[in-house]
Formats: structure tokens, C-alpha cells, sequence
């Protein structure tokens, strides 16, 4: 190799050099044992080396550029922490975003983290060997500098103090958790699929963006420091997932069906998870930037539709459950804000009617279903909220056995009755919540019969803390639940009428702008 | 279909009925949608369906106000999707209920906060 110092290498050779020259086939042991994960899927890889990495992006660029862009983000967290920005927000409801955000999210940028360090460590060909390392360490840095943004409000508000502890045990995080955990314990294409593919290609724009719109629009610039720093990662994550099933689909026509399957599956288990988002741009946001409904037209119709277009020439069908996302996009942020309103006791952010306002525009934003559907409900709570009662369940509820929401979802055609699936296996039955849910069961028994779900692990007398003595006649489970659980009750959880941290928030704000 | 896996893969069920200190049923109230989803309960195999009915099922649905107009004579049973007619006299084994079943119910002339089938 020529390494005259005095002439500057092109950015093909430099990548060269740094990714694919560093490469080697092993003679000491067979290839099959140094990659052992990449042939019992069933994907057929002929030629790694087709593989075009559209960035060539090597490590020292990598180190230099990131450097530069996170001196910039914490700069703007510094500033954004010393004038008490928090207070600039438009009101403290928007606060619980970020609870959900840090709780349910932040836990995933790690994980993905770990996926894509362990499938860049399995595949045998340089360039997505590469891609994924990088992408390994975006992860990381997107986990670390969302958690320094957001420790600040931990200084102010409730519900912070124990996210990670949290991610792994509350109720409704098992939604995420156990999203990733499925894709990490699949082999390294199907995660490619499901991770690189349909969650940051084709939802991430319906997980990311409207975090970062809404952290914009309701005046938190911490949020929206690291939503920008981390958008030039996500560009190129995109692409990896795009470059990356295109070179699967052009290796071998073997391929084809087992990479749709894997997005009909992905497609669906990831929309379930937006559901979260759904109910955060509708119902938390103070200021709304544009409500579910117009997202899920412009993410995902039309962009998502011009995609699949494009990939229609691989033979690529646009997934299974499309048309029931599309037309649940009238119903799922609603039915899904009633499932935190019902169990607001037990979630570690609070929870809220909306006010006249807020409906106002939530009948606007779905003309067709809000007033006939959802409006006597919230009229409803607040009547008896007025009169001191407001309304908490007491009782547990049945969770889908895939996806572990709540079974709240409505039949695509109907959204009067709650959509019921079964199916029977090897003796014992298990509930979906959707054709979806259940096919991915069908597919896969042996995986989701293993779902930690957490209201049957709460009667199994798993959620309790070391010292309860579940045979006491005063033993209150639900209490030692929230314990186990690291909620303060009274003040993690709860109606935001009530709360410690609405109370602070205008006192606080009020001394910041008056005498 | 089976899970495509590098090794053996086999492992056990998570929620077997030995492992609930009773059978769970689930049970849902159609046209009622303000209770979110339906509700998931162990209850003992022993207990009455009638003892159900009368003395579970107000603290699960009471809060809701039509609770307190249903007529019981009239309400319509669904197990897994199909029509079933209970015996309020007999257990819930002896009426064929184990573990994870799902059961509903269909309250005629009652639909909701607002006819708003919450």
C-alpha cells in the first residue's frame, strides 16, 4: 500500500481503506463459525461486497462531526438549564410528554444501541458491518443526550426519578419493551428488517418528529436541541434500512417472501407502539402541532405510499395491516387517552380531561368521529370530577398477548365493539387485540406464549416489593404494586388538576414573570 | 409456523393456569366502552355464576351510571364470540369456564354515556 503522506486521499479510497480493507476472510477457522447467525433465517447472501454504503462515512470523519454536533447541543442545554427554561413551556401538561418520552423511549435508543452492535458484529460483509457499528454508536449518543436533557426537569417535576427502573416494570412500558425485545431476539436480517427498516424508515417520522415538532411548538428548547441534533443520524439510519433491504431483496427471489412477512409483522407490532404517540400529539400537547390523524395522512398515506410504490418493483406488497391503521386513524388517540384516564392511578405521568378548548379543536381535527364518540365520555368525567369523583378503575385489565396494550382497540369496521381475537395452543388460549396481533402469535406461538404480561404477572405475585406479606389481612396489592414500581403515589401519578407539579409550575412561573 | 432458531427452542408457557392463585376470566361489558378494555380477574372455579353476576361485577362496572338500570333478565351472555346461556345456579366450571376464558355481556336498551357505547 502507498501511504505517501503528502497527497490527500479521495472519499472513495479513504473508505475503502477504513471499512472494506480492514476486512479479511478467516483461514484459522470456517466462516460459518466466525458468523454463525447469518444462514438459519433462511436469507440467501451470495455477494456482500454489493453492498453500497451511500454515506462512506468512515470513523474519523464520524468522531469529528459528532464532536462538533454535541459541543453545539450541550452549549444550548446550558443555556437552556441556567435561565430555567422549563418555565418557558406553555404549561406543565406538556411536561408528561417528556415522561413518556424518557420512560418509554430513551430505553429503546439503548437497546437499539445494543441491537445494532450485535447484528454489525454478525454480519459477515464490511460495509453494513460498518454502517451498523455507526449506527450502534448514534444510538447510544441519541440515549445519553436525551437523558442530559431531560434531567433537568428531574430537578422540578415528578416522574422522572426512576425511568430506567421503571421501563423495565410499569404496565404500559411493556408496550415498548417488549417491541425491542422481540426484535433483539430475532436473528440479525429479521432485526434489520424490523428495527432498520419498518421502525426507521417507515414510522420513525411518526415517533421522532412529532416529540420534536411538539417539544417546538410548546417552547422547549432542551427537547428540541437534541431532536435536531440527533435528525442527521436519523437520515442516515433511514437510509442503512432502505440500502439494506434492497440489497436483501436483489441477493436471491428466495428472500422475497420472508422479508414481507417480516414487514407485515413489523409494520403492525410498530404501529401499536405509535399508539402512545397517537395520544401524546392529541391529548398532552397544550399547543398541538398538527393532530394524529393529518400525521398518519402525511407520514404515513402519503409518504409511506410513494415508498411502497418504489419498492413494488422488488415485488414488495405494501403490509398487512395498512388499511386497519388507516382506518383506525379516527379512533386510536382517543381510545387510547381513556385508557389512561381509566388507569391514571397506576401511570407514572398524569393524566387529564380535556378542556372545552382542547375539544373544540379535537372536533374540528376529526369532524366525523369525536362529538358522536368520544365527547359525551370526556363530558362525562368532567361532571364527575366536578363533583369529586373522579374516575379511577380499580380493576385490571386484559392485555393482548403480541402487542400488550390494553384490549381497547375497536373492530376495524365498527368502532362501537372492542375487536376480540383467540387462539388456541398446545392446550391453553391466548387474546389479540387484532388480526394483526394474532397472526404475528400464529406465526411465531412458541415466542409471544413467553409475553412477560403485567397484569398476569401482578396476580401472579411477581410485582411485589422484597418485604410485602401479600398474606396480611391489610395487604393493599395495587399499592404494593405502585411501590414495586418506584411511583409515589399522590405525586407521580394522578389527575394534573391535582397535581404537585401544576402547583409549581405557576408558582414558579408566576415569580418568574411578576413581582 | 414455528420460530426459525439456531438451537432447540422450547420453552415454557408464561401463564399456565398453576401459576394464578385462581383460573383468570376475562369479562367485557359491550356498549360500554368508558371501562377501556375488558377486565382480567382470577376467580375461583368453585364460585357461583350468580355470585359472580351479583357480587363481583358491581365493583367492576358500577361506576359506570347504567350500571344500575340493567335489567339481568334480559342481558345477553357472549363466550368467545358466541351466544351462551349460563347457569346463574352452577359454578363457573360446572358452566364450562377455565382458565383465560372470555366472557361478555350485552345490556339491551343501554348503550352508553350519551348512547356514545361508552
Amino acid at each position: 500500500m502507498d501511504m505517501k503522506a503528502s497527497k490527500k486521499l479521495s472519499l472513495k479510497d479513504r473508505y475503502n481503506l477504513m471499512t472494506r480493507d480492514l476486512a479479511w476472510t478467516p483461514t484459522y477457522q470456517a466462516v460459518q463459525d466466525v458468523f454463525p447467525y447469518t444462514q438459519y433465517e433462511g436469507i440467501k447472501i451470495h455477494d456482500w461486497d454489493q453492498f453500497e454504503d451511500p454515506f462512506r462515512m468512515t470513523m474519523d470523519a464520524y468522531w469529528k462531526y459528532q464532536a462538533e454536533k454535541e459541543r453545539k447541543l450541550y452549549a444550548i442545554i446550558d443555556a437552556f438549564t441556567q435561565n430555567n427554561g422549563h418555565l418557558g413551556v406553555t404549561d406543565a401538561r406538556y411536561i408528561n410528554a417528556l415522561k413518556l418520552f424518557l420512560t418509554g423511549v430513551t430505553p429503546l435508543e439503548y437497546m437499539a444501541h445494543r441491537g445494532f452492535a450485535h447484528v454489525g458484529r454478525q454480519f459477515p460483509g464490511a460495509g453494513p458491518r460498518v454502517a451498523c457499528l455507526m449506527q450502534s454508536v448514534d444510538e447510544i449518543r441519541h440515549a445519553q443526550t436525551q437523558i442530559h436533557s431531560l434531567s433537568n426537569y428531574n430537578k422540578h417535576y415528578n416522574g422522572f426519578q426512576n425511568w430506567r427502573h421503571q421501563h423495565d416494570r410499569v404496565w404500559y412500558l411493556s408496550v415498548p419493551k417488549s417491541f425491542f425485545d422481540d426484535a433483539v431476539t430475532a436473528g440479525p436480517f429479521e432485526f434489520m428488517v424490523a428495527i432498520g427498516f419498518a421502525f426507521e424508515y417507515v414510522l420513525t417520522n411518526l415517533l421522532f418528529v412529532p416529540f420534536i415538532s411538539g417539544a417546538a411548538y410548546n417552547g422547549d428548547m432542551g427537547a428540541m436541541a437534541f431532536g435536531f441534533s440527533a435528525q442527521s443520524d436519523e437520515s442516515r439510519h433511514m437510509t442503512l434500512g432502505l440500502e439494506i433491504i434492497k440489497f436483501i431483496l436483489e441477493q436471491d427471489p428466495d428472500n422475497l417472501p420472508i422479508v414481507q412477512a417480516w414487514l407485515d409483522k413489523w409494520f403492525w407490532r410498530g404501529y401499536r407502539v405509535l399508539t402512545l404517540v397517537a395520544m401524546m400529539m392529541d391529548y398532552m400537547l397544550p399547543k398541538r402541532v398538527m393532530s394524529w390523524k393529518e400525521a398518519w395522512e402525511v407520514y404515513a398515506e402519503q409518504n409511506g405510499g410513494a415508498l411502497f410504490n418504489d419498492l413494488a418493483r422488488y415485488g414488495v406488497k405494501v403490509p398487512k395491516g395498512w388499511e386497519q391503521a388507516c382506518k383506525d386513524k379516527d379512533h386510536l388517540s382517543h381510545q387510547a387517552w381513556n385508557t389512561f384516564y381509566n388507569y391514571g392511578a397506576a401511570a407514572a405521568f398524569h393524566t387529564w380531561v380535556p378542556s372545552e378548548a382542547d375539544m373544540k379543536w379535537l372536533s374540528e381535527k376529526y369532524p366525523d368521529t369525536f362529538d358522536q364518540h368520544y365527547r359525551p365520555l370526556w363530558e362525562h368525567y368532567a361532571r364527575e370530577q366536578a363533583e369529586g369523583r373522579r374516575f379511577y378503575n380499580g380493576t385490571l385489565p386484559m392485555l393482548c398477548q403480541v402487542c400488550q396494550v390494553p384490549m381497547m382497540f375497536t373492530e376495524p369496521d365498527d368502532p362501537t365493539k372492542i375487536a376480540y381475537r383467540e387462539s388456541d395452543w398446545r392446550g391453553n388460549t391466548y387474546h389479540f387485540c387484532s388480526d394483526g396481533c394474532k397472526s404475528i402469535f400464529d406465526h411465531e406461538p412458541e415466542k409471544y406464549v413467553q409475553s412477560w404480561l403485567p397484569v398476569h404477572q401482578i396476580y401472579q405475585g411477581n410485582c411485589f416489593t422484597a418485604d410485602a406479606d401479600p398474606s396480611q389481612p391489610d395487604f393493599d396489592p395495587l399499592a404494593d404494586v405502585l411501590r414495586w414500581y418506584k411511583l409515589a403515589f399522590g405525586q407521580d401519578n394522578l389527575d394534573y388538576a391535582d397535581s404537585q407539579d401544576k402547583r409549581n409550575f405557576e408558582a414558579w412561573r408566576s415569580q418568574a414573570t411578576s413581582n | 409456523m414455528t420460530v426459525k432458531s439456531v438451537a432447540p427452542y422450547d420453552f415454557p408457557p408464561q401463564d399456565t393456569v398453576d401459576q394464578f392463585p385462581a383460573p383468570l376470566l376475562y369479562i367485557g361489558w359491550e356498549d360500554h366502552k368508558m371501562f377501556c378494555a375488558p377486565f382480567c380477574v382470577p376467580m375461583p372455579p368453585t364460585t357461583l355464576f350468580g355470585d359472580l353476576v351479583k357480587g363481583a361485577l358491581p365493583g367492576f362496572f358500577g361506576a359506570h351510571p347504567d350500571f344500575a338500570r340493567i335489567d339481568w333478565d334480559q342481558v345477553q351472555w357472549i363466550r368467545s364470540g358466541q351466544p351462551w346461556q349460563p347457569d346463574a345456579a352452577k359454578s363457573l366450571a360446572d358452566n364450562g369456564l377455565g382458565h383465560k376464558s372470555l366472557i361478555r355481556f350485552r345490556t339491551p336498551g343501554l348503550k352508553g354515556l350519551g348512547g356514545s357505547s361508552h
